[in-house]
């Protein structure tokens, strides 16, 4: 579609306009986390940090605890994500590739209870967490959510289109299921396994609703759990949350940037549709 | 639909043979497990509490349908529910519109588009405590938002101690934080529209408008229907970045549904009342999502 002059000029002003404002929040956070506790809470607001300051940074990490709950977050993001890639890749290898009593009936459950929002069973979950013996460990943070029903129904979807003949000829030879599954389903997967770990990636350090179930202990908290836990506190250290959120903002941005064409233009041509 | 026809497909070429037929089971045991602990059996254990008196401490005490009529009189819920309700009333066309708009003008052939892109896409990687901890920064008493209002001549306002502008900022800081992956949905939508029909209404000679009104929007039907969906349950799920935000405060006037659950089950230990009134919650959300299913479908042919 071909744009007259003065439209495409009100485009440009439009979209530069929003995404300043949509710019404008992040930058704020990450500037103020370099100002001195006096420029934080100096009236008018100064943009540039003057001067420049790592202390909140470096109090983050002897006071807050900071590193513990870095940590924390890593291992349950790290081992949740390997689990996911694991367990959905069989479970959908399963589904695209056999012809099994109750398949559908399996597919179908999976996929409904991505209608059930964690929000409105959070309560039995507490129960089943307890009973189990994983409330306070990271266990509880690392087992449930790894058995993803996007994760499952992806890999289904992207294996039916893998040819029946590729198998078959791989069982002639002798190979059992389990090497099909691991020396041919996965390697084929590769690039949907790179898509599920980078959201599952997002999902687990973002993650609020299953530490604030699973976790008490504040030796154990995630860094979400820990920046909500600052807050509910009367006196807010501005300085060290500013400085912890920019912290935790970084793995998720340095992921962006790796795959930033699989997020967005992926995304727009092949994984929504 | 897909499934039958996949099925059809994969019941012609397998010949494991019987003596493997439970090969399949086990390659899915590990996610159903998983799925039957923390999905499946928590919603018969909610759905039993509900109609239990239980403090997670001493012996549940069955009431029947003693929570739901207890719930029914209660005010604080129906007042949570109802601002939840007003809030998605307002985010869910904000969004869908926004997104549909930035979408639009992203797939035009300008320059810079994939930086655009991931400027507005950015903000939904961000959690959502930090998202709402951002906000709590702007528009606190000495943050920018304050400035700018006394810079145009106005009064500073107490944006999170008000209860009216407390809203506000959750609403803002939503559209913010949720724009981007609905655009990402729409510029895929709108991408997959056929560039013929397009051609043929330029040849027409339609206006922008009508062409928008005539071709995208219906085509772009089943896209828009799962946008409004999603956010929708979205809406209605909302806790984290409110609690990051305003903690429900001023008083209880940012308490939403889930905060509001949340509250009756942990802090103040009432664990069937609030089981009751999650199965409430996941009713009325079924009820969205089955109304726009049926609604999406009823338009479709």
């Amino acid at each position: 579609m071909e744009l007259k002059a003065s439209a495409r000029t009100a485009l440009y002003l439009l979209l530069f306009a929003m995404a300043a404002l949509w710019l404008f929040p992040v930058l704020w956070i990450v500037l103020s986390s370099f100002k001195t506790n006096n420029d934080l809470y100096s009236f008018p607001p100064r943009f540039w940090p003057e001067p420049f300051t790592f202390e909140h940074f470096t109090a983050a990490f002897e006071k807050g605890n900071f590193g513990r709950y870095f940590i924390n977050s890593a291992i349950v993001t790290v081992s949740s994500t390997i689990l996911l890639l694991l367990i959905n890749s069989m479970a959908g290898f399963a589904l695209a590739k056999y012809q099994f009593t109750g398949a559908t009936v399996l597919l179908v459950g999976f996929v409904s209870t991505l209608m059930v929002p964690l929000e409105v069973i959070m309560i039995p979950i507490f129960k089943v967490l307890s009973v189990l013996g994983l409330f306070n460990t990271l266990l509880a943070l690392i087992i449930p959510p790894a058995a993803t029903p996007t994760g499952v129904f992806l890999l289904r979807q992207y294996l039916l289109t893998v040819p029946e003949e590729l198998l078959e000829a791989a069982r002639m030879d002798g190979a059992s299921e389990w090497r099909i599954y691991s020396r041919i389903i996965l390697p084929i997967c590769k690039p949907i396994l790179a898509v599920l770990a980078i959201f599952s990636f997002m999902w687990r350090w973002d993650d609020f609703l299953w530490p604030l179930i699973g976790i008490s202990d504040p030796s154990l908290y995630t860094i979400q759990l820990a920046l909500s836990n600052f807050i509910g506190e009367y006196n807010v250290d501005w300085g060290s949350l500013l400085a912890m959120s920019v912290i935790t903002m970084i793995p998720v941005l340095v992921v962006f940037i790796l795959f930033q064409r699989q997020f967005v233009s992926g995304m727009v041509t092949s994984g929504m549709k | 639909m897909a499934v039958p026809a996949s099925a059809l497909k994969a019941r012609r070429v397998r010949k494991p043979g019987q003596t493997k037929t439970w090969i399949p089971y086990l390659f899915v045991l590990p996610n159903l497990l998983i799925f039957t602990t923390f999905i499946v059996i928590p919603m018969v254990i909610g759905f039993i509490y509900s109609f239990h008196e239980y403090d997670g401490l001493n012996p549940m005490e069955f009431v029947g349908f003693g929570n739901y009529t207890e719930i029914f009189a209660n005010d604080e819920f129906w007042s949570a529910l109802a601002r939840t309700a007003l809030y998605a009333l307002i985010v869910v066309p904000a969004i869908c519109c926004l997104s549909l708009a930035v979408a639009m003008m992203l797939i035009q052939p300008i320059r810079c588009k994939g930086l655009f892109r991931s400027i507005f896409y950015w903000p939904t990687m961000i959690s959502y405590i930090i998202v709402g901890l951002t906000w709590k920064w702007i528009f606190g008493d000495f943050g920018v938002f304050n400035y700018l209002m006394t810079l145009l001549g106005m009064e500073p306002l107490h944006f999170l101690s008000d209860s009216f502008y407390a809203n506000v900022s959750v609403i803002i800081a939503t559209i913010w934080s949720r724009l981007g992956f609905y655009m990402v949905i729409f510029m895929a939508g709108l991408q997959a529209i056929p560039n013929d029909y397009y051609e043929a209404a330029r040849l027409d000679g339609a206006s922008k408008p009508r062409v928008f009104l005539t071709i995208t929007l219906p085509l772009l039907k089943p896209t828009t229907v799962l946008v409004v969906m999603l956010t929708l349950i979205e809406a209605f799920k909302a806790y984290p970045l409110l609690f990051a935000l305003t903690g429900g405060g001023p008083g209880q006037d940012t308490t939403y549904i889930v905060q509001y659950i949340y509250e009756t089950g942990f802090a103040k230990q009432e664990l069937g009342m609030a089981s009751a009134m999650s199965v409430i919650l996941f009713v009325l959300i079924s009820m969205f999502t089955a109304l726009q299913f049926k609604l999406s479908k009823g338009g479709s042919d």
